[in-house]
């Protein structure tokens, strides 16, 4: 289904998405308020994006430093160009350890490689520890935003679900109540795991350590507690200085909960005495979207989900409405670069209003690139009339202003047609709205007459 | 070719224009450290106390799994850390020295050397943190500054408990790790 | 007060077509300011539709006849931030042309920008006592930045408000969400009918709760989305350009 069905099917139920629209806003809201508190809030922004562009234009030389520094810290890396060598490398480490059942804290890099499923096929079990993960988790259902995976669903759902896996009381939808049951039931697996599996928020070249942020200490939870420490990573995570952590954590949590930061920001340099630390260094096309002059920038991405918040289509489709593992704007620009065929009514799932470009905290001009994309989409389509690009440049023709010069035709259209076929699903601007009246003279009409 | 050596090979071969490095400014605040910092706190949901308010914490709620590694005050520990963090499982408290402390955020840097073993903060049940008021630093620059080269294989900003918002958005503490955090402000 | 330059009025194709009045109304607003303008009869649409919607390559042609129209004028004005957007960065490099399209993107201006920094236009003399919500069109607004968007750390300006704060009785409402955009997006709105429809109808729930009388803005296109859908839900607002209610408020 593309974008345009399933966000008119999430818009049915039309007090749910509103409540979505009204809390994601809320988010965004309190953003907007932090990031105002810091005078060089703008600044940062650009520091950040300089930071990164310095990373992109020398990442071989800082994976190959990063990779260096964490060796002699007695961390193994492991280099991984695709999502199955991901999988399997992952895999591997667990067999060594004999290991079967593992704790995983929040990583979209995971989701993208389709880890979950692919351990459960090999026997292991996978539970998910941040709690909006293990909510999606327990109903099967994959995140609907990065940073708030559970943000579709209500509480009466996750009681519902609680109630069947977890066997809390029937109807107890207290936040509070249902969230204790979970650190119950989660603090059993932390202790019995001997493998735990983070993501990384940021890698250090000068260092060879990662940082990994939460605000439930869950990674932390799952790491400390087992023998073995994997952290999946993509490529593009390093940044080259210890001291660039200033700038992004300033950047990080403000954009993407409005708070000053995370609670837990945990450094990871070496492995504790007996213990094991693996990091999954990642490809999986990051460095063909390197390669792509007009698109290489969507690597910047730190993951804070602040354009989720703040893009009015987000708020009101709900992330399942994308269909790719990172949903929202930022994921219309990553998405199509994986597989351009599946995705790609995404880069049309905008107005360009721009907003996400001015949330963004590492300045991807995201807008941009959506508008980019949409030139190469109708590119790679040619003139199949079933592509989405030829309904869209159908569309242009149905949107009654943008018939170009033949207009006065269309005008005397409308006058003529009779309303039911102006108001009728075939016309599908008129399905909400009214036609502007049709005024008696264009201006050119007008100009001839009283200027010229 | 290994995955390793492609993935390399790969960047390589993309031109690329070199893009410098910027030099990051201090950003310094002008603002009272201790005031700002006690206000971070509050606002990550944790409380900042002084000496008799940690008594008065520890006799009313009777605990009696205290593991105190702060070396700060009289021992205030009934429990010595064990060797496996696994045994950590119901400790009540811990209390522990936190190095320095960030205005800004109400971040606490701690390493190795302040929690014994790594999931100590984590998994006791309430975290206290005793910090020199002297310590206080206005922001993150100034934060990982003060850090420098320092070696620890272990470093961790931790600002308030744990917390969750997964469920409808409601703020929740306590979802897996502490289900307190305070601070005891020295001026020692 | 003169102005002694040629200004070139461009019109964008829709409101040629479906609102005059507005292309009027720029035109007797800038005369009255004291300048010259010229409509240039050749003009035909700008080509940002076939842009926004992929077919950038295919609008080479209509760039290359918007700079042989437009490329005499002093300056060129436009009633809309979206088709200025255009013309400033989205059109095609038009091979031989690039000095004058360069120099023409440099000398196009949206109307509320050319009357506030180029006329600097400060007391407008003229009254229009109604309650007014403004809405920032996103292509002007983060675009062509004629207000500071709330998403950035900057000082308040807006172009449209300096501009209307100078009618006397004019009332500026203040929106809970100021610059939110309105779900038209050129095909968006047909090709995203039901997000487009919602956004619409949050935006002007805005409006009316706010108790805003007239609802104005800079681009007659976003207001032909919310107009059309307030029709249709018989909302009591009604709907102006900006340059329509200064051109009213003047005379």
């Amino acid at each position: 289904m593309s974008h345009p069905a399933k966000a008119s099917e999430f818009l049915e139920d039309s007090a749910k998405s509103k409540w979505h629209d009204e809390t994601l806003w809320f988010v965004r809201d309190k953003r907007d308020t932090i990031s105002k508190s810091i005078p060089e809030w703008e600044q940062l922004r650009e520091l950040a994006s300089q930071i990164k562009d310095n990373v992109l234009s020398n990442l071989d030389s800082y994976l190959v430093e990063f990779e260096k520094k964490a060796k002699a810290n007695n961390i193994h890396i492991h280099w991984a160009k695709d999502a199955e060598e991901h999988n399997q490398i992952v895999l591997s480490i667990l067999q060594q350890h004999r290991c079967k059942a593992i704790v995983k804290s929040k990583s979209i890099l995971t989701e993208e490689c389709h880890l979950n499923p692919f351990l459960e096929e090999n026997g292991v079990e996978v539970v998910d520890t941040d709690l909006g993960e293990r909510i999606v988790q327990f109903l099967n259902q994959p995140p609907s935003h990065i940073v708030l995976p559970a943000i579709h669903l209500k509480k009466r759902d996750i009681s519902e679900i609680f109630h069947e896996k977890l066997q809390t009381e029937k109807g107890n939808e207290d936040p509070t109540y249902l969230t204790h049951a979970a650190r119950v039931h989660l603090r059993e697996k932390f202790l019995g795991a001997k493998v735990a599996i983070t993501g990384v928020n940021f890698g250090v070249a000068e260092t060879g350590e990662f940082v990994v942020c939460t605000n439930e200490g869950n990674a932390d939870m799952g790491v400390h507690l087992a023998d073995v420490h994997i952290a999946c990573m993509g490529i593009e995570k390093i940044i080259p200085r210890r001291k660039d952590l200033g700038v992004f954590l300033r950047l990080l949590a403000r954009s993407a909960t409005g708070q000053p930061i995370t609670n837990y920001n945990s450094h990871f340099r070496s492995p504790a005495q007996g213990k094991q630390i693996h990091i999954v260094l990642l490809d999986n096309g990051r460095t063909t979207q390197l390669g792509r002059e007009k698109f290489k920038n969507s690597l910047k991405c730190i993951r804070c989900g602040a354009c989720m918040n703040t893009c009015p289509i987000y708020r009101r489709s709900g992330g399942y409405s994308y269909g790719s593992v990172v949903p929202g704007p930022i994921g219309s620009i990553l998405s199509p670069g994986l597989d351009l065929k599946k995705h790609s009514s995404l880069p049309f799932a905008s107005t360009l209003c721009g907003s996400c470009t001015d949330v963004c905290p590492v300045k991807i001009n995201i807008h941009e690139q959506l508008y980019e994309w949409r030139q190469e989409i109708t590119k790679d389509q040619g003139t199949n009339a079933k592509s989405i690009s030829m309904k869209i440049a159908n569309g242009i023709f149905a949107v009654p202003f943008a018939y170009k010069v033949s207009g006065a035709i269309m005008r005397g259209a409308l006058k003529i047609l009779p309303d039911s076929i102006t108001y009728s699903g075939l016309n599908t601007w008129g399905k909400q709205r009214d036609l502007p009246e049709t005024p008696k003279e264009t201006f050119k009409e007008w100009y001839k007459k009283n200027r010229s | 070719m290994s995955s390793r050596d492609s993935i390399l090979a790969k960047i390589k071969a993309i031109p690329t224009e070199k893009k410098p490095l910027p030099e990051i400014p201090d950003f310094e605040l002008n603002i009272n450290l201790k005031e700002a910092f006690i206000q971070s706190i509050k606002g990550n949901k944790g409380e900042v106390i002084d000496q008799a308010q940690l008594n008065e914490f520890l006799e009313i709620n009777r605990f009696t799994k205290i593991i105190d590694l702060s070396k700060s005050f009289q021992d205030l520990g009934t429990l010595d850390l064990p060797q496996d963090a696994h045994d950590l499982a119901d400790v009540e408290v811990a209390i522990i020295k936190g190095q320095f402390g960030v205005a800004e955020n109400g971040a606490i840097w701690l390493t190795d050397e302040n929690m014994g073993l790594r999931a100590l903060p984590f998994i006791t049940e309430h975290l206290v943190i005793v910090l020199d008021e002297k310590s206080l630093v206005d922001n993150m620059h100034a934060a990982y500054y003060k850090i420098g080269n320092q070696p620890s294989g272990f470093g961790l900003f931790l600002a308030g408990p744990s917390k969750t918002a997964d469920i409808e958005q409601s703020l929740v503490i306590g979802a897996h790790g502490a289900k307190s955090l305070q601070v005891v402000l020295t001026n020692l | 007060m003169n102005f002694n330059k040629n200004i070139g009025l461009f019109i964008p194709c829709y409101v040629d077509q479906f609102y005059p009045k507005v292309a009027i109304a720029t035109m007797e607003l800038l005369e009255k300011l004291g300048c010259k303008v010229t409509y240039p009869m050749a003009q035909t649409c700008c080509g940002q539709p076939m842009a926004n919607a992929g077919y950038e390559r295919g609008t080479v042609g209509t760039t290359k006849h918007f700079l042989e129209t437009f490329r005499d004028f002093d300056y060129v004005v436009a009633p809309s931030g979206s088709c200025v957007l255009h013309i400033k960065e989205h059109v095609p490099a038009v091979p031989g042309m690039e000095k004058e399209q360069k120099a023409i993107q440099d000398k196009t201006f949206e109307l509320t920008e050319f009357l506030t920094d180029v006329l600097k236009v400060e007391n407008i003399k003229g009254s229009f006592p109604h309650k007014v919500g403004f809405h920032s069109s996103c292509h002007g607004h983060r675009g062509l930045r004629l207000g500071s968007c709330s998403e950035r750390n900057e000082p308040f300006f807006s172009k449209g408000k300096q501009l209307l704060e100078q009618l006397e009785g004019l009332e500026w409402v203040e929106l809970t969400r100021k610059d939110e955009c309105c779900g038209f997006g050129g095909t968006f709105a047909v090709t995203e009918e039901a997000l487009s429809v919602q956004m619409g109808k949050d935006r002007l729930e805005d409006h009316l709760v706010h108790g805003v009388e007239v609802l104005t803005g800079g681009d007659m296109s976003c207001i032909m989305h919310l107009e059309g859908i307030a029709r249709r839900n018989k909302h009591p607002l009604q709907f102006k350009h900006i340059a329509e209610i200064l051109n009213e408020a003047i005379s």
